[in-house]
């Protein structure tokens, strides 16, 4: 009750401050006025009587002032009065007011864009309802060396039916011909079982979607499309449901249209980018199948019954598959030690990128406090210029506690001036470094600097101000009165202290900028050894550009349908491929050949003469292509024969293989003649090879074509001829035009079939750039913070010594005139930064090690406590230090003694 | 006459509360009601009523409003609120075990110690 009308009394106070005011007049000429009427009945005349009222009630402005601090305004008005000072203080030394505040928007500026990127990816990874529901089930057989195998139709029936789950919905990815539409194109589909929308919890922007109990068999014709399709391939038609489309020739029915942002929370690019959705029954053809063993490759998503944690429904579906391991034996051997898994979709959003976001972070952190730390040190050298300014304040009556305020108030002042600043830059190139980010970074929300973001930068500014403005108030508050107002400033205690406190804070900042340094030199290195890795094979002059015959629904319509059939497409394709101008190979492949392509195409591997031990199988990568193909990146044939012409459909199947699958399933056997089975890839890829065994009839060299980071990754290469893929590579090698290229494969494939989309256009050597504009992304932003710490770093430490330095005038003159060599001079003022610098490089060092350690998972190539990036960073550090103090050494070195000693 | 006491330090808003349990008043009115009660024995600042008062407001246990003097002259009335009327009972019973035992202190004889 007192609080609550206290605050309204002080709202009242300081909302209608004139009027109170007024009022406050009124009520005491009120009461002189009402004393003088009874002193006038006394019988003295009435402007005597007025006269003694006044002198009686005594000075009115000391009552009024006395008012007004008993209704508490004080607080308020102090502030105003600060900030007012504070502002004039600031205006009268532009040139600090710049520097401090563009240091602190610089600091502020990235640390918002930083977190806004962290705010978008870890910490609301999925946009989606209740998101800590939704799980990735995984199925591992680690006795048959498979992990996240693919899902059985009677298993997943047996997940929805478990009640673990409000919904588990089966997904297939996939690519589709847009055609009907100005330009043939690609686009990226998923097939999903009804209950995926409902799931995700996400309603159409128009339309409708799937009904969750669809019970309809097989696919059906009605599709959900994006918002982009939606814009880009129908002109944002608002009349669009009901219209139909044509998906690799297949008539499709648009019910819905999602909502702009919404993505599918896939594993990779590709997958988040989904334009269309199909519904699929998983009840009936081509998903009927009851045999438990037959694993499909999908993907199986689902959202725990509400109040689950993953802990519980992990510990539930344990028991379940132990009962179903009991109830079909022969399905589940022991020895395939079948599991599900389940994993927190955000797991599966932001599990790679975790660690470099935080490492993000952590260095534009460790910059806004360098920063910080600089301008203190900008603050401190100001607070003894103005040291004076205080004592006489202090003399004529300010209260140390008021002046520490103020002094506070001014750098919170300039610390929000610089969140102001460093918004207002973010906002302006917010575009250019949105592109700085890389596609691959997964996230599934759109970059906004919204409210929280705001919120960080409010408090990245409120916490700065404090930081930096402390040590100059402390210094303030501890002021010397007598010495400093006798001008004994120079040499008295006080400036010694502050002289020291200057010197550990550019320790700090040699210190942190240190760390910062070795953790960029660390990714440089680990980048740099990526980047000269042994590739295995030669992306010199090749290009690769795709295309995607359809594969309609209905298999009379498909022109492509047989091996025989698009073989015959094939060759001719190779024929006009040879004749570009400048090619001089060329070769074709399935999309997963495309090196450095993230696309998973895995398939189960059945080795002959051991499918007893389990059925249960591990899963390769594989891919098929022509015979040119190994020939054209250089990949060099270690035992056995490549492909040749004559390994066609009806020749029978043979495969070639790398070494590392060589090693790790024919590990001291010889891998020739030894013949294999592959289980179903995807969608209409593998129909024969799934049926026939394959002899295997050469070993190629490892090559990185899968990741730069890995070179043994077991694969297995068919003859495209004999197993014919549906998305397709077309690989030029030669001295090609690479900005003419897609127009010249467009025209020249559509020469042939003018249905068909050409799309994904690329050297080889941009794809192996691009697969490391992950590592790049991180590693040019961290670097970019270590310069500039490492620029701040040298501000502060020139700083330090030009004002120790110009400390030392006097007694720098004392020793040139007692005959002291100007050489000398150099080396003294030279050794004080010297230790300085070796002081925080030692403390940085201690640092580094700690933060090496935790981004060891970032490395590759070099070891976390690499010698030489830690020396190499010491050494440059130091080398930067020498060179900022140089100047100020400089200058005591020029110092005339006679000025010096007149001075004092 | 004996010569009017000053104050004692902090009993000056307890006063004020008593005396504008009485009934309204402005502030002048004020310090005639305290007068009069105490028989002109007591003095106070006519410029220390004023910080007193508003204090008062501020805390809540004394109200304001515009009204009309006696003599026709705009004034500032102030009431006792619910809660002043609470506070000025523990200030009166806290000030009576005070004076008691300060009473009782200096009553004492050397027999008594």
């Amino acid at each position: 009750m007192t609080l609550w009308s206290r605050f309204r009394s002080w709202l009242r106070t300081t909302v209608r401050r004139s009027h109170v005011e007024s009022d406050m007049g009124a009520e005491l000429r009120s009461h002189i006025e009402t004393y003088a009427d009874d002193l006038m009945r006394t019988g003295i005349s009435p402007e005597e009587a007025l006269r003694r009222a006044r002198i009686e009630f005594g000075g009115i402005e000391r009552v009024k002032e006395e008012c007004r601090e008993a209704r508490g305004v004080t607080l308020l008005e102090s502030l105003i009065q600060d900030i007012r000072f504070a502002l004039r203080m600031l205006r009268k030394s532009p040139g600090f007011t710049a520097v401090a505040v563009l240091t602190l928007a610089l600091g502020i500026g990235a640390t918002t864009a930083i977190f806004s990127l962290v705010d978008a990816t870890l910490l609301h990874p999925l946009p989606y309802p209740h998101p800590e529901e939704l799980v990735r089930i995984e199925d591992d057989l680690p006795g048959a060396g498979a992990t996240d195998a693919g899902i059985s139709i009677p298993e997943f029936k047996d997940l929805q039916r478990s009640g673990i789950f409000q919904y588990v919905v089966l997904e297939i990815f996939g690519s589709a011909n847009l055609t009907g539409v100005s330009q043939p194109s690609r686009m990226q589909y998923e097939g999903v079982s009804p209950a995926y929308f409902a799931m995700l919890g996400v309603k159409p922007e128009l339309g409708q979607t799937f009904d969750p109990q669809d019970q309809t068999p097989g696919f059906t014709l009605d599709v959900v499309i994006s918002d982009g399709l939606w814009r880009r391939a129908f002109g944002s038609d608002p009349h669009i449901v009901g219209r139909s489309l044509r998906a690799d020739n297949d008539l499709y029915r648009v019910i819905g249209v999602m909502p702009p942002g919404f993505r599918d929370p896939g594993r990779t690019v590709g997958e988040r980018n989904t334009e269309q959705w199909a519904g699929l029954g998983f009840s009936d053809d081509p998903a009927r199948s009851s045999n438990r063993s037959l694993r499909l490759p999908l993907e199986t998503v689902g959202r725990l019954k509400s109040g689950l944690t993953v802990a519980a429904a992990q510990s539930q579906l344990d028991a379940l598959v132990a009962s179903l391991r009991e109830q079909f034996p022969d399905d589940y051997p022991a020895d395939s030690k079948w599991t599900v898994r389940l994993v927190p979709l955000k797991e599966n959003v932001v599990g790679n990128v975790r660690q470099s976001l935080i490492l993000l972070l952590g260095a534009v952190a460790l910059v806004l406090v360098i920063g910080c730390v600089n301008v203190a040190n900008l603050l401190l050298a100001r607070a003894s210029v103005r040291s004076r300014e205080m004592a006489v304040r202090q003399a004529l009556g300010a209260a140390r506690k008021r002046l520490v305020r103020q002094l506070l108030t001014e750098s919170l002042l300039l610390s929000l001036l610089g969140g102001v600043a460093g918004l207002v830059i973010l906002f302006c190139m917010k575009g250019s470094l949105l592109r700085l980010i890389p596609e691959s970074l997964p996230r599934l929300n759109d970059l906004s600097i919204n409210w929280t973001v705001m919120l960080i930068a409010l408090a990245a500014s409120i916490a700065a101000g404090v930081i930096f403005g402390l040590a100059p108030a402390r210094q303030a508050g501890r002021l010397n009165l007598a010495s400093t107002l006798r001008g004994e400033g120079r040499g008295s205690k006080g400036s010694t202290e502050q002289t020291r406190t200057r010197r550990v804070l550019v320790v700090t900042e040699f210190a942190l900028s240190l760390v910062l340094m070795i953790a960029a030199g660390l990714l440089l290195h680990s980048f740099w050894d990526l980047l000269n890795v042994q590739l295995g094979f030669n992306p010199q002059h090749v290009m690769s550009v795709q295309l995607w015959l359809p594969s309609p629904n209905d298999p009379k319509t498909d022109i492509y349908g047989t091996a025989a059939q698009e073989a015959v497409f094939a060759r001719e394709l190779l024929r006009r491929s040879r004749l570009l101008p400048g090619v001089q190979e060329a070769a074709l492949g399935a999309e997963p050949s495309i090196p450095l392509h993230h696309d998973r195409n895995r398939s189960a591997l059945i080795v002959e003469g051991r499918q007893r031990q389990s059925t249960q199988t591990p899963l390769v990568e594989r891919s098929q292509v022509t015979p040119e193909y190994f020939h054209l990146l250089g990949i060099p044939v270690l035992r056995g024969r490549l492909f040749n012409d004559g390994d066609d459909e009806n020749a029978p199947l043979v495969a070639v293989i790398n070494q590392a699958m060589a090693e790790t399933y024919w590990r001291g056997e010889d891998p020739l003649g030894k013949r294999l089975r592959l289980g179903a890839g995807r969608a209409g890829v593998g129909q024969r090879a799934s049926k026939t065994w394959i002899t295997i009839v050469g070993v190629i060299a490892d090559a990185r074509t899968e990741s730069l980071a890995n070179a043994s990754i077991p694969q297995i290469y068919l003859s495209l001829y004999q197993e014919t893929p549906k998305e397709l590579a077309i690989f030029l090698r030669g001295n090609l035009n690479a900005s003419a290229i897609p127009e010249e494969v467009r025209a020249m494939v559509q020469s042939v079939d003018p249905q068909l989309p050409v799309y994904g256009a690329q050297t080889l050597n941009d794809a192996v750039t691009a697969s490391l504009e992950q590592r790049r992304f991180s590693m040019d932003i961290v670097a970019a913070f270590a310069v500039t710490a490492l620029l701040l770093a040298a501000l502060g430490i020139y700083g330090v010594i030009s004002y120790i330095v110009n400390e030392r005038t006097h007694e720098v003159g004392i020793r040139l005139a007692l005959g002291a060599q100007r050489a000398d001079i150099l080396k003294m003022v030279l050794r004080q930064g010297l230790s300085l610098a070796i002081a925080g490089a030692a403390v940085g060092l201690l640092g580094a090690l700690i933060v090496a350690r935790l981004m060891a998972g970032l490395l590759y190539g070099v070891r976390p406590t690499d010698p030489l990036t830690f020396a190499g960073v010491a050494i440059l550090l130091i080398g930067v230090a020498l060179l900022a103090c140089y100047i100020p050494a400089r200058r005591a070195m020029k110092v005339d003694p006679m000025v010096a000693l007149r001075y004092e | 006459m004996d010569k009017p006491l000053d104050l004692l330090q902090g009993t000056l808003d307890m006063l004020i509360l008593k005396a504008v349990s009485l009934g309204p008043l402005h502030g002048y009115g004020v310090l005639l009601r305290i007068q009069q009660i105490s028989k002109d024995r007591l003095e106070i600042q006519q410029g220390s009523l004023y910080p007193a008062l508003y204090r008062l407001e501020h805390q809540g246990w004394i109200t304001s409003e515009w009204g009309e003097s006696e003599n026709n002259r705009k004034a500032k009335y102030y009431r006792l609120t619910a809660a002043g009327k609470r506070r000025l009972q523990t200030e009166t019973d806290k000030w009576n075990r005070m004076s008691d035992v300060i009473a009782g202190i200096l009553h004492t004889t050397p027999e008594e110690v």
